[in-house]
């Protein structure tokens, strides 16, 4: 047992460095994108940097609090955080305060708190409880159906709000899964679905078709190690696409572009089926059977989307997307986001220079959209920095977390680590329209003050742990 | 370390990657792709409000009574100010720096990214200015359209027009700073008709706040939908007329055509030019209105005085004792100037003695309302005196007193009827009878009415025994038909005979002998029906009071006249009546009827009311 601890030299100085630089960029830009000329001072906390500002020095006693509590604490009372935090989600839903048709605020002594905020670190915590059990393997069926339950729970009531894009943040767990030992195919499938999922949605069907051929080709070319043999193969379909192409007007059939390509597809695949028949070739059905698996994926996508869902929630769909362009409402807020960020060039239009996110902007420009005054005032050069920052803190989480004596703070660590990317890299992506928009803050960034202090509690409890990563927690 | 400690590397690259891809995107719409910077120029974006003129007012024969007079504001954008010569500016608008300078300062309020600077601008100062606007970026011109009376009358009918209030604001969305909203009268009841819906055009504005063209082809602008415009019931010529006679007498005139329910022209005096609640001046002419407490030309007394009918109710008393059964057409009392019974008087003027039910009317007599109500009320078909009075209580209110009749007003008012309980409190229950109640034979005491119940009950008699709750809109724009209930008609639990025989007696009041009450408003070839009132006024005067129908046959007109502290009903209410019907009937006064007309005209009462 280790009490008396040199703090200074235990804790991380270079993840807290990491941390203050993110925090006073971030702030500077909220600073930025709300700057008044009436209301010069800083300290203003009508204005959002000034408001900011104060839940800021409110993350820092905190994290001096974290530190004067006892290192145990954390994982003693890792159920009786979650068992809370489950509790305060339920009792947003009933004396929630209702902004923007959803439940996700409740009043305590009288600050606004947006309770989903703080149940990311609660679930961290306890998957990490959970997993650094003692003979708990993560991927057998009991310990998958526990997990289901601890992130299932956060989410069902989160979604019962409903803040689907706050749910959605639970699924970044795959990752610490991922390392903690479930199978690597079904973190690739995730990933490629999520993608073609994208794909499917913002991007034409053409496109998506031919990605996943050459996707296909590719990995052929990878596994049959002859090239020759793809080229026969790219070959058959183009001779196919081309004699569909001509031969089908002949008998009075008209097809678009698309479908020629996916008839050209089917008829050349029927030959490749034939011959890895003949030849025995498995590596061709098997891809062929992948292929055709994700082509019907992207059908029961456009399916669900255009015959299964009501007009309405297809606008909804749309607007999250940003496809529907309508001067009120997210479609036309991300054209604009995009085109901010654009306008920044290369050095950027300078600090407090920026006109597009100062006037006719979002109303979420300081919150969900404060990326675009980092593009369109810091340029390229300022959003290469913000993403080497968050990069480079993801990096230093994972380097701290494999450094971890005992199982719970590695298994966290990665939770923080999981989470916090999840946020980046949808929160950026979002912004400039690689991404659906679904409302989520942009950690250390976003104005706000639950997720200002839900972030720097997450981060820094890892920093605590960290700081006695010698002692073996149990 | 474990198993799976090699898979940190994975997710380091799948963060990596991630990043990369962020990058990329980055890369190329900052760097690459220069459309991102054109439309960051190109996109000061200005979205204006289209506001629709509103909807135009017609009276019943096509004379277009409201429409709208363009009228531009000085608007203040001031995130897109730039230096200019404030000195120019200040001598366009003629005003000082200083306010200049309290003007910008307030426009930088975050919440409203434009304000209006100066509002309605006069047509001098707009045609000077709109040359030179190019001079002062940020400064920018919005039209909006006034109201415009073609004749500065029936402004109680009409309303006004006014800014909406935070109020309102905050609960109806389609509502927003800045925006006209009717207040009372027609613009006030019709508003949702009349405002039509606004539109909005987007425009692209380059750094010098100079209009490029529509943002994006203009597939956000939305036209302005222009309001409905409405017909009214009112007869402009009559309304007029009728404002005329009553400019020296203080208060009102209704008029309703009784097969249909609409109202022909709807007066009340003192009243107030409609042109001063318009525009810029319009709050400073409200609260000079308002305090005008001696006159309240604001006050609406056709909707909200509550007078005391006086004998103009005893129509009323005597069809519900013909319907009780408790008089006859020859039910004869005797009156010696006056009703006497049990240390109870009523006061009674001059006239031959015993009279019937017809002559009775035509007398005025308050000796025989005074026994035809004692008999209503001692009726021994009903238990007591408060089973009787309820009954009758019932049959009055059925002739649309004692509540609102629920016309298209917004400030209509209920007058008020007694209930039985209003005695029990008073006297106790069981501790009142006739006698203590016997004013309400002669329409006094605890009986107020409202110059448009009184019109609404004259055209129910006229119609021998139902109305249509009276109403100001003929027809809307584009809607066939108006609401259900000015169609319903209002059915009173009277027999068609009893009101033949109460019209034979009004027909006498006006056409009858030598006894007759109200001779002032006989017509030459128009048989007038009508009952003269004379209110008791325990603040000054006795107020003269009217109510009338004609043609006896087929009637076009009922008429209900009030004028405060005019003595007897005769005297002022009947002959200004007489001359609204003329009017309304013939189009003109005949020349052998001139004489009332100057004598209306010249006189006045407006002393009497400052005492």
């Amino acid at each position: 047992m280790i009490d008396k601890l040199n703090l200074t030299e235990e804790i991380d100085w270079i993840t807290v460095g990491l941390y203050l630089l993110l925090v006073i960029f971030g702030w500077m830009n909220i600073f930025a994108s709300s700057y008044n000329e009436q209301f010069t001072s800083i300290f203003n906390i009508r204005q959002n940097y000034g408001d900011q500002l104060l839940w800021i020095l409110v993350s820092f006693i905190m994290i001096i609090l974290l530190f004067a509590i006892d290192y145990r604490f954390y994982h003693f009372f890792t159920w009786v955080i979650y068992g809370f935090s489950i509790l305060l989600l339920i009792a947003v839903l009933v004396f929630g305060v209702t902004v923007n048709n959803s439940k996700s605020w409740i009043r305590i002594l009288g600050f606004n708190l947006q309770p989903a905020e703080f149940v990311k670190i609660a679930t961290a915590l306890a998957i990490a409880r959970y997993l650094s059990g003692y003979n708990i393997k993560l991927w057998t069926w009991k310990s998958i159906a526990v997990m289901a339950v601890l992130i299932g729970l956060p989410v069902l009531l989160i979604g019962l709000q409903p803040d689907w894009g706050t749910a959605l943040v639970f699924t970044c767990f795959i990752l610490l899964m991922y390392r903690e030992g479930m199978p690597g195919w079904i973190l690739a499938i995730s990933l490629f679905v999520t993608i073609l999922f994208l794909m499917t949605l913002l991007i034409s069907n053409i496109s998506v078709l031919l990605v996943l051929v050459i996707l296909a080709l590719a990995i052929f070319g990878v596994l049959n190690r002859k090239v020759s043999h793809v080229l026969y193969a790219m070959l058959i379909m183009t001779a196919f696409y081309f004699g569909l192409r001509y031969a089908l007007p002949l008998v009075g059939l008209k097809f678009n572009t698309y479908y020629l390509l996916l008839f050209a597809l089917v008829g050349s695949s029927i030959v490749f089926l034939i011959y890895s028949l003949v030849r025995k070739n498995r590596i061709i059905a098997f891809i062929l059977v992948l292929l055709f698996g994700f082509i019907g994926f992207t059908y029961t996508v456009n399916y669900v989307f255009s015959n299964v869902l009501k007009p309405h929630q297809q606008t909804r769909v749309n607007i999250l997307l940003g496809k529907e362009t309508d001067i009120r409402n997210v479609g036309y807020n991300l054209n604009q986001s995009k085109i901010a960020i654009g306008s920044g060039g290369f050095f950027g239009k300078g600090f407090l220079k920026g006109t597009q996110t100062k006037l006719d902007f979002v109303p979420e420009q300081s919150t969900d959209f404060i990326f675009c005054t980092v593009g369109e005032e810091w340029g390229f050069a300022g959003t290469t920095i913000a993403i080497l920052l968050y990069v480079g803190l993801l990096i230093r989480i994972i380097f701290l977390a494999e450094r971890q004596r005992s199982q719970f703070a590695r298994i966290y660590g990665y939770g923080v680590a999981s989470v916090l990317f999840f946020h980046f890299a949808v929160n950026i992506g979002m912004t400039i329209g690689i991404f659906p928009v679904i409302g989520i803050p942009l950690p250390f960034f976003s104005y706000g003050g639950s997720s200002m202090l839900a972030f720097t509690l997450l981060l820094f409890v890892l920093v605590r742990l960290d700081s006695v990563r010698k002692v073996y927690i149990r | 370390m474990d198993q799976y400690a090699n898979r940190r590397n994975i997710l380091v690259a799948i963060f990596l990657l991630t990043a990369l891809v962020l990058l990329i995107r980055l890369f190329y719409i900052q760097v690459v792709d220069s459309s991102y910077k054109l439309s960051a120029e190109n996109n000061s974006k200005r979205t204006e409000i289209l506001y629709p003129a509103r909807g135009l007012i017609y009276d019943r024969n096509g004379e277009l009574l409201v429409y709208n007079m363009p009228a531009y504001d000085l608007m203040i954008a001031p995130y897109e100010l730039k230096p200019f010569d404030s000195a120019e500016l200040c001598e366009i608008l003629d005003i000082t720096i200083d306010r200049l300078r309290a003007g910008i300062a307030r426009s930088y309020n975050p919440r409203y990214r434009r304000e209006p600077f100066i509002k309605q601008i006069s047509p001098e100062n707009y045609a000077v200015l709109q040359e030179r606007m190019y001079k002062f970026p940020g400064f920018y011109m919005r039209t909006r359209t006034l109201r415009k009376y073609s004749k500065e009358f029936a402004s109680h009918l009409l309303g006004y027009v006014g800014e909406v209030d935070e109020k309102m604001i905050a609960s109806n969305a389609d509502y927003l700073m800045g925006d006209y909203i009717g207040i009372s009268g027609l613009e006030g009841y019709y508003e949702k008709v009349l405002r039509g819906t606004k539109g909005q055009e987007v425009l692209l504005v380059d750094v010098h706040g100079r209009v490029k063209g529509p943002y994006q082809d203009g597939r956000f602008d939305e036209d302005a939908i222009v309001g409905k415009n409405l017909v009214c019931t009112i007869d402009a010529k009559l309304q007029q007329y009728g404002e005329t006679l009553m400019k020296n007498y203080r208060g009102s005139i209704v008029a309703i055509e009784p097969a249909t329910g609409e109202i022909l022209s709807i007066i009340s005096t003192p009243t107030y030019n409609p042109s001063l609640l318009v525009g810029r001046a319009r709050s400073m002419n409200y609260s000079k209105l308002q305090r005008d407490s001696l006159r309240k030309p604001l006050f609406n007394r056709a909707l909200m005085a509550n007078y005391p009918p006086g004998s103009t109710f005893k129509p009323i008393q005597a069809l519900i004792g013909l319907q009780e059964g408790v008089i006859n057409v020859n039910s004869s009392f005797s009156c010696n100037a006056g009703f006497y019974a049990r240390g109870v008087s009523v006061g009674c003027h001059v006239h031959s003695s015993p009279l019937n039910l017809l002559h009775g009317i035509e007398n005025s007599c308050n000796a025989y309302f005074c026994n035809v109500y004692k008999r209503i009320i001692e009726n021994p078909k009903y238990a007591n005196a408060e089973k009787a009075y309820n009954a009758w209580r019932d049959l009055v209110l059925s002739f649309g007193v004692g509540d609102r009749l629920n016309a298209d007003f917004t400030n209509e008012l209920k007058g008020f009827i007694a209930p039985s309980s209003y005695y029990d409190r008073y006297y106790g229950s069981n501790h009142w009878n006739a006698l203590t109640t016997i004013s309400l034979a002669i329409g006094q005491g605890e009986i107020l009415v409202t110059p448009l119940q009184m019109a609404n009950w004259t055209a129910a008699i006229a119609n021998r025994g139902f109305y249509i709750i009276p109403h100001v809109v003929k027809q809307i724009e584009g809607i066939d038909t108006l609401e259900r209930r000015f169609y319903d008609k209002h059915m009173i639990n009277i027999d068609t005979a009893n009101f033949g025989l109460v019209i034979k007696g009004m027909e006498l009041a006006v056409n009858g002998g030598p006894g007759r009450t109200a001779g002032s408003a006989q017509l030459q070839n128009i048989i007038v029906c009508g009952k003269t009132g004379t209110a008791e006024n325990p603040h000054g005067k006795d107020h003269s009071v009217f109510i009338a129908f004609a043609p006896k046959d087929n009637p076009k007109i009922a008429i209900s006249v009030y004028v405060e502290h005019g003595e007897w009903g005769a005297r002022w209410a009947a002959p200004i009546a007489s001359l609204m019907i003329e009017k309304y009937l013939t189009d003109s006064i005949s020349p052998g009827r001139k004489w009332v007309e100057a004598r209306i005209l010249n006189g006045n009462l407006l002393d009497s009311y400052d005492r």
